[in-house]
């Protein structure tokens, strides 16, 4: 009954809901993994002993409510009592956890063994999007939401996957042991995707550990699980799954492109190049909180346009876009995006809006900042 | 007690009746005023949590953001948690204690009358200063009921502090009101009145006010480090000044799990009343009724991690916390048998208190089962935070310590008002509520195990059908709930005059005295046999 229970499960509830079935899952997917395979069966299991109780409670029950009723004539049984059966109801019911808990365990020590694993990846929350490190790869990205703003707003027809898009998915082999060191920049997230069954909180400060085996490549979706404030609903995660040959393909190419990056920091730029770029990285990177017009939501969220940071000396709006604000939602950015996007977005900034400074940051003079901090 | 000397000049017999105006209820230290009281308080403090949950079942009607920003929505799903757990259920059952534990165990008045006045005077002043942080700059409390730091301390809105002045205030209230629960039930039975013959109502309020005392200070811990955190410059909870994150989690649910018994118990005391007075039958297994209880409650202290299975707590700290909260499954179920064993070859009558306790017997079961399926650790990496989670706590909150509510203002409004209640509104009352409630929160299991996260708001297409039916049953069972109100008033103002004893099975000394019970009663104690 274990094999197939999804198949039953489908069965009964079809009858009661026979439309399109797409829109009306009712049930956990089995996953692609083992362990998510492993955590499905637990769960039908669990399911089904709950319903075998739920038929001889209720059963019970609803017997006793249609026939012993008083319009039926029937007349109150004195007894209320019974050592026998209290015991029995007690130890029944003990046995039954024992049984349930035994494969609970093995597959939480499954769950747990993140040893021995083939590649490692450092996942990090921040509000509100993921980024991905390839440890003793030099590959590093961030994943942002890639659903555009008019469908969110309702002016565009929503796609298949509104909300659970990003711009850059995380890219892992096949068939091969990836253990995750889940942390958070900020507050508390938590990185879930359901089709490998694993769910682990990124807590600042901290590194958790989790692992998966993929079996097969797809494309696989999910999104973040703890509450993280404003845009906690708008930080989704995109798992491409390749063949071992494709994905090494991808990893030499976003080696290149890392490579590429260094070289545009020793580029000469100009004004209208780097207000251009700046403005990619602005919507995509600061639009959450400074907001499309640079608007702001204060006072948790202050405005840009014409504000004193933006239109007064361009060292002191630098330092705020590299360090941070500490004790307020502001990150440092200095550690999330590279010279050359700081750069623009700060001079991005100084040039929208009205802000019109016409001055420019070059990322040689966040270089600058970097190597001083480095010294 | 009769050879109290009356000093009034007044016949010894001439018992005062309440004083006049509003200073009466200002000033009374009556159980029945400020029982009446924190009952109107918690109703209406449950429409108000209600009208937050209309707002966010309206916002996630459909996908897409239609009716308020994220931000507020965050806002909107903290507020309904704290007014609902803090505002409407927990001093409702203060309300039922007040009225019902002296009237059961034969006492005059609570042990401590003065007290009981502040308890209850402090909760208006600690909500009115929660909801006013809704209007101030930067908006109130955006970080869900359970408020985890860092999200509450360095990212939190300016009026967190407020937030946690108004937690202290709840959390004063709350002990007092327990301490004079434990000390009327210790103190002031009749003469007769075993432990072991108190109506289980009694006890499982005896229970849960050692709860209370319990874990109610802890909380008032965990809100002062945060406090601390966010003014004084210490990092209990920041890792970056040598705290913990985690540590947070684990002082809040330290008291978050007692908490949800706390919720809970007082409302298993009165369906073990009212399902014995409606199937004219004595409660099966009192004695085991008592162990249980007190089972539930020595557990409920040793299973908080079972709120953090996926924050990465050890192996070994998993499965213990998985095996402990695997086992409260036995209490619980021995609870429920009793129930159904009360029923069975009863002469079984459905007036609206036993609809709803009958409700509450099949729904909380349901909301228990589901309990038991997020207790095992790995498959809560799935049910973890979706709403699976959302549709568990509601169904034992909902049908549980609402319709325990609901079944216990039914079954004493004729004792209260000295009316009965217009029974054929009442039953639409109940119908309109359960289906109501389950189509609000059963949908709410498929979309969770579907992989819908909780606390967002905004959705994927493929919830859009189920959360639509939720929204729909959402606003049905909110609306029923202004009809309650109306149902309540019609018996307040009239009604068929309701005899000492309404309910020919029921069962206790409340019976014994006139409805609407005098504003003194027992001021002789009964002998109890």
């Amino acid at each position: 009954m274990t094999r197939h229970p999804h198949v039953w499960m489908g069965l009964l509830l079809w009858s009661v809901f026979s439309q399109a079935q797409a829109a009306w899952t009712v049930n956990m997917a089995p996953g692609a993994t083992e362990v998510s395979h492993a955590v499905f069966d637990l769960h039908m299991t669990i399911f089904w002993i709950c319903v075998v109780i739920g038929i001889i409670v209720f059963g019970a029950m609803f017997w006793s409510m249609i026939v012993h009723r008083r319009s039926t004539g029937q007349v109150a049984a004195k007894f209320h009592e019974s050592t026998t059966v209290e015991i029995l109801w007690t130890v029944v019911p003990l046995l039954i956890l024992v049984a349930m808990a035994i494969p609970a365990t093995k597959t939480l020590i499954n769950i747990y063994d993140s040893s021995e694993s083939d590649i490692d990846i450092q996942v990090t929350g921040y509000q509100w999007k993921w980024h991905y490190k390839y440890l003793g790869q030099d590959v590093e990205f961030f994943s942002n939401l890639a659903t555009p703003a008019e469908q969110i707003q309702n002016k565009a027809t929503k796609g298949e996957h509104y909300l659970l898009e990003v711009d850059q998915p995380l890219v892992l082999p096949v068939g091969a042991k990836v253990r995750f060191l889940v942390t958070a920049a900020d507050v508390i997230h938590s990185w879930w995707v359901p089709a490998f069954a694993v769910k682990r909180d990124a807590i600042p400060g901290f590194v958790n550990e989790a692992w998966t085996r993929v079996e097969k490549p797809g494309i696989y979706r999910g999104q973040c699980a703890e509450l993280c404030g404003k845009d906690h609903g708008f930080m989704p995660i995109v798992v491409e799954v390749k063949s071992k040959a494709d994905y090494e393909t991808w990893l030499g190419e976003r080696k290149e492109e890392a490579a590429k990056l260094k070289e545009l920091t020793s580029k000469e730029w100009t004004l209208e190049e780097l207000v251009a770029r700046g403005d990619k990285v602005y919507h995509t990177t600061c639009v959450a909180c400074h907001q499309a017009e640079g608007q702001g939501l204060p006072p948790m969220f202050p405005a840009l346009k014409g504000s004193k940071i933006a239109t007064g000396p361009a060292a002191d709006h630098l330092s705020i876009v590299y360090h941070g604000k500490p004790g307020t939602a502001m990150a440092a950015f200095g550690k999330q995006l590279s010279e050359v996007d700081i750069a623009a977005v700060v001079t991005y900034e100084r040039n929208a809006w009205g802000n019109n400074k016409g001055d420019m940051v070059t990322p040689k003079d966040v270089l600058a900042i970097k190597q001083a901090e480095s010294q | 007690m009769s050879t109290v000397i009356d000093d009034h000049g007044h016949a010894a017999d001439h018992a005062h009746g309440p004083a006049k105006g509003l200073m009466r209820w200002v000033l009374t230290t009556n159980h029945k005023d400020i029982g009446t009281m924190y009952l109107w308080f918690s109703f209406a403090m449950f429409l108000l949590g209600g009208s937050f949950a209309m707002v966010i079942r309206a916002e996630l009607f459909q996908p897409g953001l239609q009716i308020v920003e994220p931000a507020f929505f965050n806002q909107m799903t903290t507020m309904h948690g704290l007014i609902m757990v803090f505002g409407a259920v927990m001093p409702a059952f203060v309300g039922l204690a007040n009225w019902m534990i002296p009237l059961m165990i034969g006492a005059p008045d609570m042990a401590l009358p003065r007290m009981n006045n502040f308890s209850f005077w402090l909760l208006p002043a600690a909500f009115l200063l929660l909801v006013s942080t809704l209007f101030s700059p930067g908006g109130g409390p955006n970080f869900g009921w359970t408020f985890y730091a860092p999200l509450s301390t360095t990212y939190a809105p300016e009026s967190v502090t407020f937030f946690i002045f108004a937690i202290h205030l709840m959390g004063i209230s709350s002990i007092m009101g327990a301490i004079n629960v434990v000390a009327t039930i210790l103190n002031l039975r009749a003469p007769g009145m075993t432990l072991m013959k108190m109506p289980l109502f009694v006890w499982t309020w005896l229970i849960t006010a050692f709860l209370l005392i319990a874990v109610m200070p802890v909380l008032a811990g965990c809100v002062t480090m945060m406090l601390m955190d966010i003014h004084f410059g210490t990092s209990f909870f920041s890792a970056a000044g040598g705290g913990d994150p985690v540590l947070f989690q684990h002082v809040f649910w330290f008291f978050g799990h007692p908490e949800v018994y706390i919720m809970i118990l007082p409302a298993f005391g009165a369906v073990s009343s009212i399902i014995p007075t409606f199937s004219r039958k004595p409660l099966f297994g009192y004695t085991s009724m008592v162990y249980a209880t007190a089972s539930i409650a020595f557990l409920s202290f040793i299973v908080w991690a079972h709120h953090m299975f996926v924050v990465g707590i050890p192996l070994v700290g998993e499965l213990f916390f998985m095996y402990a909260t695997l086992l409260i499954a036995v209490p619980t179920g021995v609870k429920v048998f009793n129930w159904v064993s009360t029923m069975w070859q009863g002469s079984l009558t459905f007036e609206t208190p036993m609809l709803f306790a009958v409700a509450f017997v099949i729904l909380f079961t349901i909301g228990g089962f589901s309990g038991l399926m997020l207790a095992i650790a790995p498959a809560d990496f799935q049910y973890h935070d979706t709403y699976f989670v959302v549709a568990h706590f509601h169904y034992v909150l909902v049908p549980g310590a609402i319709f325990g509510i609901f079944a216990s203002a039914y079954y004493w409004l004729p004792k209260w008002t000295g009316h009965m209640y217009d029974e054929t509104l009442g039953k639409l009352h109940f119908w309109l509520s359960f289906v109501g409630m389950n189509m609000a929160f059963f949908p709410m299991h498929f979309v969770g195990l579907a992989g819908m996260p909780r606390r967002v708001p905004d959705y994927n297409l493929q919830f859009a059908d189920f959360n639509m039916v939720s929204s729909i049953g959402a606003f049905m069972f909110g609306a029923t709930q202004i009809f309650f109100l109306f149902i309540v008033i019609k018996c307040i103002r009239g009604g068929k005059p309701a005899p000492a004893k309404p309910w020919d099975g029921a069962e206790g000394l409340e019976w014994s005295i006139p409805s609407p019970a005098p504003y003194h009663t027992f001021t002789t104690p009964p002998e109890v046999k």
